[in-house]
């Protein structure tokens, strides 16, 4: 068909569009999905891209048919293989990458586009399974505008691209009033409706509730953001920034474990001391800790106290939250100890770790208290000169003495747990505790961010009469880890993480104006819930707003903009020329007054009939006219504006 | 109970405001606009549930976002629809007789007043569609083609404008019976009869003549010729005084009479006939004359003739005889 019929558009520029929409839908998708289906997917678009740019040459259907089928098996088949189950978030979006790019090659008819939309639709719904920051909702968007502009060119072949463009683009802008409305309002209904695949929160990095040798470090190389404070007033200084994750009591020889914890609506101690308010958005971690700083105290909704002082959430934190809590670091915790507790936090494996063992003997024999026994314990790690790096060497069989003695290289995990050891050896209550420790200001909205490597482990110690006693073997060896941070603790040479390096300090300063950025995003858009939307509409001064004041605030809200959009429509005839607007508004004035214009009335013989029937406006109408006429049907000279301007204060003047 | 038929013609009065012929031309109001999903729109409405169900779910605040983003375009796509309808001004044009069984093709004449293209409308009759599409302040002419069964007058029907762009989702349509009629000839018989002579003519078979009918080319002018045939449009660009010259056919006045054919044949089969005659009569060039019953037609030649014969035949025993 080299003629097509005006405007029965050829599926030649929707191939291409829907072409433009996949790879961008896809591109992002390429960080989550397997290697060899992303190369799967790029040769399938190469080739339709080479077929759609060579029309001439098109493969049978019969035998295009049986290879798109063979193929389509094989790579479910790779995928039930590669995920190594069906049914879950991540096969079902590698299905869908790999069905929207098959899917290309079958087209034929505009039903095989249209659908292909609509699966490219979902692909950009998928994305935000994995990421719903900035740079992947822009990505989203620009991939639903070619969306738009492919389902466009499906209905008229008479657009350029960039008409194509300008007019899906109007079409996203003016849906942006019903995106706000809808979003703002419309009934947010929390959590699941039903059971989530076992996968739904994969992905997810941080804290575990268990320690071996390396864990922390390998946490520590990360980047990410665990979560995010804002202090009401001054934040606390460095050394009192202790973020409280889950405390391990129970130790194995290699491996320590969360204890058993109780579970209670009230803080196990007396707050004292100052206290700081802020606002803990934490990001997902799939886990129930909420690493308030120590010491928690209050009642802060959706949370409870675990009798080894750490706060909770009641189910565990899937997506990001926000929590507004109150800490007082000063406080006393622990004075009136379980013995049970007390009992498991001198636990010790029957053997191992002799040398470990011999050493605590020896510091404990001569003590007279247990305070004593701690300052020995302390001033003999001290004069170990141990190494703080982020590489330690891999130990074996008796970690505990490997590094005391032999390495001697180790990083905060093998701190906490040789001290910890040793204390438990030299029968004083002691457990770890890890966390977070630090979080720096960012300068541009003043928040505290607290990224993956501020991970961190450290010990507590029981006293009689002074409680749990917060002691960080870190700081023996590296004292500037707890006031500045990981950075400057860390001896010279020693691999940073990247934006850590000082010379990335500029780097640094554009991070923070993006992480500020992302935080407004994360605040305000995908924080946005059941809570945050009664409280908006608390704030619009709804006393108890449920579902049904949802509902009709959105569907009056829905309304208006339709009626604007109405207007949109129908108004638009009535721009044109601004000498013809103001004959047309004469005329239609005259026609209230009951003397409409004929159709085929010139100007003149208008005014003449106007004239007969009004005499003594006779004058003021004929020289309207005659000014309309002249302006109208004589030469475009200059002032013909101005003139128009005189014509259009002529009739406003008019009085009937 | 009220049966299908009777709920589709109160419809059709109530809601679409169909009753008698609309008389052209008219120019499309609010009120004359529908609008209904298409196909496609449905689907698109199952796609977008599906993924808000998934937002819910799985919390995605951003999912939410981009289900009421399409939603807003879906909605918004309904005013594009809408506005590329609105104020669209349908005139009717020519409609060239045919004879039974040629497709009749009816003329809209399609105004755009407005400042913007209308695009990918659709004009759709009973056996038709014509995709068209009108540019800014502009008009084309779109034909509708209509299948012929029967002589007579005959009326495109109803006939609707839609359009599904821009998305595709919605579609927007008017629907009017516009007060058109097309005549419908008679279907001339395959193989008639040589034509019927009227006694002896003075000249077997034909020659050409000096006559008034076609037009033949151009001579120069001479005194004797007559004003009327002065090409004056070739004197008005300054050019010679010339002389059109027109071939006319001679060939014997022939007469056509309904009375004179077998009595074997019925209405329609010598209505036929007398249809093909005078068409025969027509390429030859020769004069003829028509009788039917309470009718006579002196002989003549020429196409308003010809027309006038084959508009007696197509309306041979209906009382329509006064329309133009």
């Amino acid at each position: 068909m080299r003629h097509p019929a005006p405007d029965t558009p050829s599926l030649l520029t929707p191939s291409l569009w829907l072409l433009i929409t996949a790879g961008i839908t896809l591109a992002p998708h390429a960080i989550h999905l397997p290697l060899w289906l992303i190369v799967v997917c790029a040769t399938i678009l190469a080739t339709r891209a080479w077929m759609v740019t060579h029309p001439g040459i098109q493969p049978r259907s019969r035998i295009l048919k049986a290879l798109i089928v063979l193929l389509a098996i094989a790579v479910a088949v790779g995928i039930r293989h590669h995920f190594g189950h069906f049914f879950g978030k991540d096969p079902g979006v590698a299905l869908l990458a790999v069905l929207l790019c098959l899917k290309q090659i079958e087209i034929t008819s505009s039903r095989d586009i249209r659908a292909a939309v609509l699966l490219s639709f979902f692909l950009q719904l998928g994305l935000f399974f994995y990421d719903q920051s900035l740079p992947v909702a822009a990505m989203a968007l620009t991939g639903t505008l070619c969306a738009l502009v492919t389902l466009l060119t499906l209905e008229t072949g008479t657009l350029t691209p960039r008409t194509s463009l300008r007019t899906s683009g109007l079409m996203m802008l003016q849906a942006i009033p019903f995106l706000v409305v809808l979003f703002l309002l419309f009934p947010r209904i929390p959590g699941p409706l039903w059971g989530l695949p076992a996968d739904a929160y994969s992905g997810m990095s941080g804290l575990s509730d268990t320690m071996e040798p390396g864990s922390i470090s390998q946490l520590s190389l990360s980047d990410a953001i665990a979560f995010r404070a804002d202090f009401a007033g001054e934040p606390p200084p460095p050394a009192q920034r202790y973020w409280r994750g889950p405390v391990l009591t129970d130790f194995d020889g290699r491996s320590w474990r969360a204890g058993r914890f109780l579970l209670q609506r009230e803080p196990a101690y007396a707050t004292s001391g100052p206290a700081y308010d802020y606002r803990l958005t934490l990001e997902p971690h799939n886990q129930r800790w909420l690493l308030a700083l120590d010491y928690p105290g209050g009642r802060p909704e959706n949370t409870v106290y675990s009798n080894d002082f750490q706060l909770l959430s009641t189910t565990p934190v899937r997506s990001r939250s926000r929590f507004d809590l109150r800490s007082y670091p000063e406080s006393n915790v622990g004075l009136n100890e379980n013995p049970f507790i007390l009992a498991a936090a001198t636990g010790l494996p029957d053997s191992g770790n002799p040398r470990a063992r011999a050493l605590a003997e020896s510091l404990s024999r001569d003590s007279h208290d247990p305070e004593d026994t701690l300052r020995r314990v302390l001033d003999e790690i001290r004069a170990m000169a141990l190494t703080y790096t982020l590489r330690p060497p891999l130990l074996g069989r008796d970690p505990v003495d490997e590094f005391l003695f032999d390495t001697r290289r180790g990083f905060c995990e093998h701190f906490a747990s040789a001290f910890v050891f040793l204390m438990r050896a030299a029968e004083v209550p002691a457990r770890v505790v890890t966390g977070y420790q630090g979080g720096e200001i960012n300068p541009v909205d003043q928040t505290m961010v607290v990224r993956q490597s501020d991970a961190h482990a450290w010990a507590e110690v029981w006293l009689d009469g002074r409680g749990w006693v917060r002691v960080d073997p870190t700081a023996l060896a590296a004292p500037s880890r707890i006031e500045s941070g990981l950075a400057s603790a860390l001896p010279q040479g020693e691999a940073l993480p990247f934006m850590m390096r000082p010379a990335m300090r500029w780097l640094r300063d554009v991070r923070h104006q993006w992480e500020a950025l992302s935080n407004a995003w994360n605040q305000s858009v995908i924080g946005y819930n059941t809570e945050r939307q009664r409280a908006f509409l608390e704030g619009l001064g709804f006393t108890s707003p449920d579902w049904r004041t949802l509902t009709g605030l959105m569907g009056a809200a829905a309304a208006v903009l339709m009626v604007l959009l109405f207007g949109w429509a129908v108004m638009q005839f009535r721009r044109g020329d601004p000498l013809d607007r103001c004959w047309d508004r004469f005329c239609a004035r005259m026609g209230r007054h009951g003397i409409p214009r004929l159709p085929w009335e010139g100007p003149i013989d208008y005014a003449e009939r106007i004239a007969a029937i009004r005499p003594s406006r006779a004058d003021q109408v004929r020289h309207i006219a005659q000014t309309y006429a002249t302006l109208r049907y004589g030469p475009d000279g200059p002032g013909h504006d101005l003139k128009t301007r005189q014509l259009s204060r002529m009739i406003s003047k008019l009085a009937l | 109970m009220i049966g299908i038929a009777s709920v589709k013609g109160l419809l059709d009065r109530w809601l679409f405001r169909l009753g008698r012929p609309t008389p052209l031309p008219i120019v499309l109001g609010h009120r004359q606009i529908f609008l209904l999903p298409t196909g496609p729109g449905y689907a698109f409405a199952v796609a977008l549930l599906v993924m808000l169900v998934a937002s819910i779910n799985y919390n995605l605040s951003l999912g939410y976002g981009l289900v009421f983003l399409l939603a807003g375009a879906a909605f918004v796509s309904m005013h594009h629809a809408f506005r590329n309808l609105l104020r669209l001004g349908i005139a009717g044009g020519r409609v060239e007789p045919v004879h039974a069984g040629q497709p009749i093709r009816f003329q809209f004449v399609i105004g755009n007043t407005r400042r913007f293209s209308r695009h990918a409308l659709r004009l759709t009759g009973k056996d038709s569609v014509v995709p068209f599409s009108v540019g800014p302040e502009d008009q084309v002419t779109a034909e509708l083609r209509c299948a012929t069964y029967r002589r007579g007058w005959v009326s495109p029907g109803r006939v609707r404008i839609e359009t599904t762009y821009p998305l595709g989702l919605i579609k927007a349509w008017t629907v009017f019976v516009p007060d058109l009629a097309g005549l419908v000839y008679p279907d001339p018989e395959a193989n008639p009869p040589p034509l019927p002579d009227a006694g002896p003519s003075p000249t077997l078979g034909t020659h050409l003549d000096h006559g008034d009918d076609d037009f033949a080319g151009l001579k120069a002018h001479q005194i004797s010729d007559s004003p009327k045939h002065v090409a004056w449009k070739a004197v008005a660009r300054g050019g010679p005084m010339l002389t059109k010259r027109f071939a006319g056919a001679t060939g014997g006045e022939c007469e056509l009479d309904w009375a004179a054919l077998p009595m074997n044949l019925d209405t329609e089969a010598r209505l036929s006939r007398l249809t093909a005659w005078i068409l025969a009569a027509q390429a030859r060039g020769r004069a003829f004359g028509l009788s039917l019953p309470g009718t006579r037609i002196p002989p003549a030649r020429g196409e308003s003739h010809v027309h006038h014969c084959l508009k007696q035949l197509a309306l041979f025993g209906s009382n329509a005889t006064s329309s133009a």
